[in-house]
């Protein structure tokens, strides 16, 4: 039977990971805005891509947060 | 919150052009000669915007939504007005990061509207090379801007926006609204943290809870115990926290609201839990202290409805323009507000609020007063003049000498008024909170005499007892039954265009006893904007002829038609003749010009049919020239409204307009009903103050800035908004003019969602008295607590909110 608290630890661990993953998303805000993301998800992806352009802007906020 | 507007359709064959409604915003096109092939735009501006559109390979937008149109970016002069953008001061408080080369800030667009905005305003980088990215908070009406200050500066990034019918709207008092997403957050986490912990400690307690008599392995019984009280420390450190910090708050200030008793309930479970757990061996009662902490943050997240588009604390400022047009040295430079001084010289231009007392020193001054006074005609001004602040001119442009600060003027010394600078009392005002000393004290008396009892039948009970006692006593029903009640009322006024600050409004509402309705803009309609001339065209001469002779007539029609045109006064008018309830006539430059009823014009009946508004006819020189649509004055559903609060309360009407109107008021509204006219803002606000000292409980309906004190010294200040995206004064709550017939039932609705708070207080207090019951018998174990807690809750959220709905349902809202 004492194989039990390995089992309770695993379980536990388990249940913890998915509160940090929750207080992640919090934290990264995908609760503040319920609404736009389900409208967004319907367009079509026929636009200009400016991948390019947003690397240089994570590069500038990487330097910047240094 | 989306508004509808007419499909576009392709014009058919014979139909006359000026029925068309244009491609780019969908409003009708009134001039119809602005088009590209079969495509007619409303406006330049319009079609700018497609022309834009369709360069850069974005015409999918009119896929989109058909029903919802773009924007029309109207008077599309912005260049100038945008300059002050790049003082480094203001562009300091608007940009949220910038390094390098990079800025971001966040906009708010009150024309957000539609699927289609959020996709033109998500595709900004397509239109300027300088914007990296843009994300829309489409709730919040805000978008996200990504861009490089090498490429793109900040005005230029507002003129582009602007351009694209997208205007944002920039006040210093936006940039305060930030702070509140942090604690919203805050709110999240602790409900997570709660949950998590809740489930778990269940879990680990069914093993307590189902075992047979031979009991679990005392191995397993301890080991599940201790992680248990793991699991519960940060439901108590940190979940419950600001319960504690509430009830304690609330002592200190000698009150007891409702946290002070769940409170003691929450450090009884606690407590109790751990002193078992420890000293004798037993379970605890974890369980429902976690199973507590995390129902009530749900019950607090219900109530916690905000509507993030609106703004409910609005003060002057955000009403001034950010910046004001300077001369110095005969050179014209834009100045921030915040930088004006006394002697400025300053350029009022058309439409443009005059932002402090000033001197009329050149040009001839309108000033439009209504947004001050509520007064609806004109004020002409000559040079030398002194003009109060607020005042927006109409017409050419003005030059003006500061005479005063912006903080001494007439407009702002309303602010300065005790009501405005006086912090609120925030007295035990909610019907919980009310209760809740009186349940505060018979709880502790009961506990009180039961541990009296025990300590004479049995002493080693009393401990056991009195905290039995103080736990099931805890008024989580209690508590959670106001959130959930009256956070549906919410919704449900929401749903049907009344929007208001919080919960609280609707037990508030629910108390009063005497209406007041400001009259221009609340019982009437500010119909000037929305006369139009259908069924033809008048030149600009023609339209300048019209108005000329608008003038000479004082009739309520007349003013407003006059109002309306947007043309010079100055032809003389010869042979003036006025036919009481048919119309006008003159001679103005030889012609024979006649305005007025149907038959007045010499017209024949028929042509385009128009309804809830009254139709002016125009002709020049006996030939039909089309009419003036003017919507009536009165709102729709005005006198059942009326009739229908009559029985319940008492009305009042207080108007800064003249009292030329008070014959048809009083048909609506009856004899006894007290009219006063030419009242002042301030006088306004005394007034309300004063029927509040005499016990009153006081609902202001108003509309314009002029109503803004009044709004606050009421009980419960409601604006009523044509538009409930453009900004109205500070208010509880902001109903949406077209809904203004459903009044009534609104105010009887929240009188029915307060009699179900009462109702479930009842409930939730026999789940209490029976709790009690258990518990002064000493039979509290904590299986009985596990399942009485959580049934009591979960069948006072249930009823509580299916009744709320039902009464809507009933009311037919």
């Amino acid at each position: 039977m004492q194989v039990m608290f390995v089992l309770i630890g695993f379980s536990l661990l388990v249940a913890l990971i998915f509160l940090g993953l929750y207080l992640w998303a919090v934290r990264t805000g995908q609760f503040d805005d319920k609404v736009t993301p389900s409208i967004r998800m319907l367009f079509d992806d026929e636009s200009v891509s400016n991948d390019d352009k947003q690397e240089e802007v994570d590069k500038d906020k990487s330097d910047h947060s240094k | 919150m989306l508004d509808a507007r007419p499909k576009y359709r392709p014009p058919k064959d014979g139909e006359s052009i000026d029925t068309l409604a244009c491609f780019h915003c969908g409003d009708p096109c009134d001039i119809n000669d602005i088009r590209i092939g079969d495509k007619y735009f409303c406006c330049n501006g319009c079609r700018t915007v497609y022309e834009l559109l369709k360069e850069r390979d974005l015409c999918s937008y009119y896929t989109l939504d058909e029903a919802n149109r773009g924007r029309s970016p109207k008077d599309a002069v912005y260049s100038r007005r945008y300059a002050y953008l790049d003082d480094a001061e203001i562009e300091r408080r608007i940009i949220d990061f910038s390094d390098a080369d990079t800025r971001v800030a966040t906009f708010r667009i009150p024309a957000m509207h539609c699927s289609s905005c959020i996709w033109l305003l998500e595709r900004l980088n397509a239109i300027h090379d300088g914007i990296v990215s843009s994300r829309v908070n489409f709730p919040r009406k805000e978008v996200t801007v990504t861009w490089k200050a090498s490429k793109l500066a900040l005005s230029e990034l507002v003129t582009l926006l602007a351009s694209v019918g997208y205007e944002p709207y920039i006040s210093l008092q936006s940039v305060a609204e930030k702070r509140r997403r942090d604690t919203d957050r805050k709110l999240y986490y602790k409900i997570g943290v709660a949950g998590f912990s809740f489930g778990n400690i269940m879990l680990f307690s069914f093993p307590e809870y189902l075992a047979t008599d031979a009991g679990i392995d005392p191995v397993f019984e301890v080991f599940f115990r201790y992680i248990n009280v793991l699991l519960a420390l940060p439901v108590f450190f940190y979940s419950s926290l600001e319960y504690f910090q509430s009830a304690w708050s609330g002592l200190r200030r000698k009150l007891l609201n409702i946290d002070v008793p769940l409170s003691i309930g929450i450090l009884m479970l606690f407590g109790r839990s751990m002193y078992d757990i420890f000293s004798h061996a037993d379970a605890g009662y974890l369980d429902s202290f976690a199973g507590l902490v995390f129902f009530l943050l749900i019950g607090k997240v219900f109530q916690k409805k905000t509507y993030d588009a609106l703004s409910f604390d609005r003060d002057f400022r955000s009403y001034f323009p950010l910046s004001v047009a300077v001369r110095e040295n005969g050179h014209e430079s834009t100045i921030p507000l915040t930088k004006l001084k006394i002697h400025d010289r300053i350029i009022v231009r058309n439409q443009e609020l005059i932002p402090a007392d000033a001197v009329l020193l050149r040009g001839e001054a309108n000033i439009d007063y209504s947004f001050v006074t509520g007064e609806a005609d004109l004020v002409q001004k000559k040079s030398g003049e002194h003009i109060h602040a607020g005042g927006r001119q109409i017409g050419q442009l003005i030059e003006l000498e500061v005479v005063k600060d912006i903080e001494q003027s007439y407009l702002t010394r309303l602010w300065n008024n005790d009501v405005f600078t006086k912090e609120e009392h925030h007295g035990l005002t909610r019907l919980v909170d009310r209760i809740s000393g009186r349940f505060t004290a018979a709880v502790l008396l009961i506990a009180t005499s039961a541990a009296l009892f025990w300590l004479w039948m049995d002493p080693s009970m009393v401990v056991t007892v009195f905290t039995a006692v103080l736990i099931i006593a805890c008024p989580c029903a209690l508590a959670l039954s106001s959130p959930f009640a009256l956070g549906s009322a919410q919704r449900v006024f929401g749903n049907n265009d009344f929007y208001i600050k919080n919960t609280e409004t609707v037990e508030k509402l629910a108390s009063i006893d005497t209406i007041v309705f400001d009259k221009t803009g609340t019982l009437t309609r500010n119909a000037s904007t929305s006369i139009r001339f259908r069924d033809g065209v008048l030149s600009e001469e023609e339209q300048s002829m019209v108005k000329s002779l608008l003038r000479q007539s004082t009739h309520t029609l007349s003013r407003q038609v006059f109002a309306s045109l947007n043309a010079d006064v100055t032809m003389h008018v010869e042979d003036y003749r006025e036919l009481p309830g048919q119309g006008i006539e003159g001679r103005i430059l030889g012609r024979r010009t006649s305005i007025g009823a149907r038959e007045w014009t010499g017209r024949e009946s028929g042509g385009s049919e128009v309804s809830g508004a009254t139709k002016v006819y125009v002709s020049i020189d006996g030939n039909p020239r089309g009419f003036f649509s003017v919507p009536n004055r009165y709102r729709p559903g005005l006198k059942e409204v009326v009739d229908a609060l009559r029985a319940d309360y008492e009305m009042v009407i207080l108007s800064g307009d003249s009292a030329n109107e008070e014959t048809a008021l009083r048909t609506l509204f009856g004899q006894d009903v007290p009219m006063h006219f030419n009242q002042s803002p301030v006088e306004k606000m005394e007034y309300i103050a004063r029927l509040r000292r005499h016990g009153r409980r006081v609902l202001m309906l108003g509309d314009g800035l002029n109503d803004a004190g009044a709004l606050k010294a009421a009980d419960v200040g409601i604006s009523l908004s044509e538009d409930i995206n453009t900004f109205s004064p500070a208010c509880d709550g902001i109903l949406s003019a077209s809904r203004f017939a459903i009044f009534d039932r609104l105010l009887h609705y929240s009188r029915s969602s307060v009699a179900v708070v009462k109702a479930s207080f009842v409930l939730s207090l026999t789940y209490n008295v029976t709790g009690i019951s258990f518990a002064v018998a000493g039979l509290l174990t904590p299986l009985v607590s596990a399942i009485l807690m959580p049934l009591s809750s979960i069948t006072v959220v249930a009823f509580t909110t299916l009744l709320t709905r039902w009464a809507a349902h009933k009311q037919g809202l």
